[in-house]
């Protein structure tokens, strides 16, 4: 996209010109549609919808009224492919190529907009045309996201034209590196990568440094899984990390610059080439940048697939060709770092905040944020969410503003039960915290931290246990293996963790997680050991009755553990009826045999069939197909067909009297229950209830209220027996003599689950 | 080069993008980092596993597909997803594999 007429810019002027021809350039169009090609959409094929709307407008020949540009990231991967229509800022989503063409004509020759195609927001119901009006957006700061999305990538012009290397510019021209850190300094900038140290202060200690020679290394190595905003950063908006990184070369005196990306960032490495080259060619990195007498180049480095290469020093290893393995501190990397020269890394998102702090200065960027925190950070939103994406934020929103007024809240009206922030080295955040505001101390307070801003949301279905054994594996995964205390210690970790998943805990297993979590934070070498234990810790600490469940009951309330449950249904039912056992019979059109299979552990089916909240149907693996199995209402059919056919009554297994006797105060639901299978089981049982009318003051006595069949069907039968006015000192009347459910009665069925009432 | 093979083969066997068995035609990685993992991508590596009929890090008799995890491929909000050689697919299930493997089984 670069015209071959690229001159190099040398002076404010020519730089000022650059950008204003391209700006009268587009202002020559009446449409400027941006087509998202970040590697969200390029998945989605946005290739096939850009191509759709050029030839859409070349074959109207409305080509020198709409121009077509490939912008970067705009946030919204979910619903991609999506573009942006200029000037009146209708943003599309969900886009395919029959779609565009039809925009074309409707929107762009017509003026009319397609609201169909526009997004549609969930949290209002309906479409939202314009890209300013939706709650994703409009609760966002965009500051290091500032020209992502909203420019062409893929032209340093389009860079220039929004204002672009001004601060390179006067920085250069105009300030003296001193200066510099003192910018860096007011605006409260700290490091965005994860550790959160301030960016002047680290700057100013490597300035300080006396060598022959300094570099200065971005780290786009982003190996938290579930983090991809340095991705977005890059693919969107290449140069500002190009002038971020120049500014910090002249703050420290550093004439070379490193980007370590990573090897699964194809898309990244591409664009971050084509910037550099660009920029060369402009004159803008090379030597003597702007006149100014400085020199200034940067050179690209591959990662080869290790997590532990984020960690700076493992990561200067890496660059240097050895296994990337982290060294101890001090000497830190500032006093001796790459090739045993004084060093500055920072993280990608550092450096795209840090032109528009030189040019807009370090008060207005301190001006977001709180008292400690300054500024904005990116999250990248992802997990259980209905806006998964890329999000910038003033430092300090409540998290529950980001997951809900940004995030749009849960999908599929399931319950939020966590959000995972900061990946291998965080923690979870709760329900009650979601009003903390998300700082740096607050939530390393929550133990969890900032991190590299990783945002994972979670619900009801994920296991916290599980989560925590995926962490634990992880890491142990990714340990270098250099120091003993997280090579041995995150392997021990893990196993206790599959142990316990597996349905194998014991008693003393969570507490000797605590022991080895705490020892390994106390003593391992870098920061990836020490924090690899903040994943569990975190689940311990807020989810211990999760960890208690799966050790002692072998249960796994989120029916993720399959080794502890037959089917997520029958998991997740209070009753534990085997829903696959008896959905298998009504298939094969047994009936009474799958009436008969629910009443093993629920004696009310057709009450239940009738009641039930049916938690069973929100557990549905068809839910990832389609939708739920109707099993409540299946429930219901056949208890209510089964009614029909008193042969079923002759099947219950009984055991014989054992002489003891029961008595039983309430004939709620659980004292009918357990009057039925005490019978079952040989005890002469008596239900006693102050009420005329059985069944409790829950939703069971309202179904044998109102609903006949319901009664009946289920066997409870006033049978007019008042036991004698053996009642309580309440005076209540025992009105449920089961054992009538004797021999008497054994032809019919064992058990007479039958309530005097009168 | 004059480095000793000790060396060669520390930085080989550290870093996980480095092989020292012929790869197949293809790559497919499929991610488990948080996101997907959530989303489900263990189900697309108990299926890919049937279906490619070898094992996390092997490559299928024919060479066509070398089978690999990845950490996280940053494609959180299209998760689960997958890459083969430089393609990311978004949303993958376990339907949806077949139709995906077979553009690259006929070239």
């Amino acid at each position: 996209m670069t015209t071959n007429t690229a001159e190099t810019i040398k002076t404010l002027e020519q730089l000022n010109a650059v950008g204003k021809a391209y700006r009268d350039e587009q202002d020559k169009y009446q449409y400027r549609v941006y087509v998202c090609a970040g590697a969200g959409c390029i998945s989605s094929n946005c290739g096939a919808v850009r191509d759709a709307i050029v030839n859409e407008v070349e074959r109207l020949g409305l080509a020198d009224k709409v121009r077509v540009y490939e912008a970067g990231c705009m946030g919204t991967c979910a619903v991609g492919p999506v573009m942006l229509v200029l000037p009146d800022r209708t943003f599309y989503t969900e886009l395919s190529d029959k779609k565009a063409r039809e925009i074309v004509r409707t929107h762009l020759s017509g003026g009319q907009v397609v609201e169909n195609y526009t997004f549609f927001d969930q949290s209002v119901g309906r479409h939202v045309p314009v890209i300013d009006d939706i709650g994703f957006f409009k609760h966002q700061v965009k500051i290091a996201l500032r020209n992502c999305g909203a420019i062409e990538y893929g032209d340093i012009r389009a860079y220039i034209a929004s204002g672009g290397y001004e601060a390179a510019y006067k920085v250069l021209r105009e300030m003296t590196p001193e200066q510099v850190v003192a910018e860096m300094k007011t605006s409260g900038l700290k490091g965005r990568g994860g550790a959160g140290f301030p960016t002047g202060v680290k700057w100013e200690a490597a300035m300080k440094q006396q060598s022959d020679e300094k570099y200065i290394v971005c780290n786009a190595d982003e190996g938290d899984p579930g983090a991809f905003m340095d991705r977005s950063i890059i693919e969107g908006d290449p140069h500002t990390v190009i002038e971020g990184m120049m500014i910090g070369g002249y703050a420290i005196g550093a004439s070379t610059g490193y980007i370590y990306v990573r090897a699964e960032y194809p898309i990244a490495v591409e664009r971050m080439k084509a910037a550099i080259e660009e920029a060369r060619r402009r004159g803008l990195l090379g030597e003597d940048i702007f006149g100014s007498g400085f020199d200034f180049d940067i050179e690209i480095r591959i990662g080869a697939g290790a997590f532990v290469c984020g960690e700076e020093t493992a990561l200067m290893a890496s660059i240097e060709g050895q296994r990337g393995e982290p060294r101890q501190k001090p000497p830190f990397p500032f006093q001796k770092g790459l090739f045993g020269k004084p060093t500055i890394i920072n993280n990608v998102e550092t450096f795209a905040s840090v032109p528009v702090i030189l040019a807009k200065g370090g008060e207005w960027y301190a001006q977001f944020g709180t008292e400690s925190s300054k500024g904005t950070k990116v999250f990248a939103l992802a997990g259980d969410v209905v806006n998964t994406g890329i999000v910038e934020v003033p430092i300090g929103i409540p998290l529950g503003e980001i997951i809900f007024n940004i995030g749009g809240g849960i999908p599929n009206k399931k319950k939020f039960k966590a959000a995972q922030i900061g990946g291998p080295s965080g923690g979870c955040v709760t329900a009650e915290n979601l009003n903390v505001p998300t700082d740096y101390e607050n939530l390393k307070e929550l133990g969890a931290i900032m991190g590299s801003g990783g945002l994972i949301v979670m619900n009801e279905d994920t296991c916290m246990v599980d989560t925590a054994r995926f962490f634990m594996d992880f890491i142990r995964d990714e340990s270098c293996g250099k120091c003993t205390a997280c090579r041995i210690g995150t392997k021990r970790m893990l196993e206790i963790l599959e142990r316990i998943t597996r349905g194998e805990g014991e008693e003393g297993d969570v507490e000797l997680l605590i022991e080895l979590g705490e020892t390994i934070q106390d003593t391992a070498m870098c920061g990836l050991g020490q924090t690899a234990p903040n994943p569990v810790l975190s689940t311990i600490r807020y989810f211990r009755e999760e960890y208690d469940e799966h050790i002692r009951n072998k249960y796994c309330r989120a029916g993720v553990c399959s080794e502890l449950f037959v089917s997520p249904c029958e998991n997740t039912c209070p009753a534990n009826v085997n829903v696959p056992g008896y959905m298998a019979l009504i298939a094969a059109g047994r009936f009474v045999d799958a009436y008969n299979l629910i009443r093993q552990e629920n004696p009310f089916p057709a009450v239940c069939g009738r009641i039930c909240t049916r938690p069973c149907e929100k557990k549905c693996r068809r839910n990832q197909l389609d939708e739920a199995l109707a099993i409540c209402d299946l429930k219901r059919f056949v208890a209510d067909y089964a009614m029909k056919n008193e042969k079923s009554y002759k099947h219950d297994i009984v055991f014989p009297k054992n002489g003891k006797r029961v008595s039983i105060i309430g004939a709620g639901a659980s004292g009918l229950t357990c009057g039925y299978y005490l019978a079952r089981l040989g005890y002469e049982v008596d239900v006693y209830e102050n009420e005329p009318v059985a069944g409790g003051v829950g939703t069971l006595r309202r179904a044998l209220r109102s609903n006949n069949r319901a009664r009946s069907d289920d066997h409870v039968r006033n049978i007019g027996h008042g036991a004698g006015g053996g009642g309580s000192a309440r005076g209540r009347r025992a009105i449920c003599p089961w054992n009538r459910a004797g021999s008497d009665h054994q032809r019919q069925g064992p058990v007479q689950r039958s309530v005097h009432t009168r | 080069m004059d480095i000793p093979v000790s060396e060669v083969s520390g930085v080989v066997t550290f870093y996980s993008f480095f092989s020292t068995r012929p790869r197949g035609k293809h790559t497919i990685r499929v991610c488990l980092g948080t996101a997907c993992y959530v989303r489900g991508g263990k189900k697309i590596v108990e299926s890919l596993k049937e279906k490619l009929g070898v094992d996390i890090g092997g490559t299928t008799e024919d060479g066509r597909f070398t089978f690999e995890v990845a950490r996280c491929i940053g494609a959180c909000g299209l998760a689960p997803a997958m890459m083969i050689d430089g393609t990311v697919y978004k949303q993958v299930n376990v339907n949806r594999l077949d139709s995906i493997l077979a553009r690259y089984k006929n070239e």
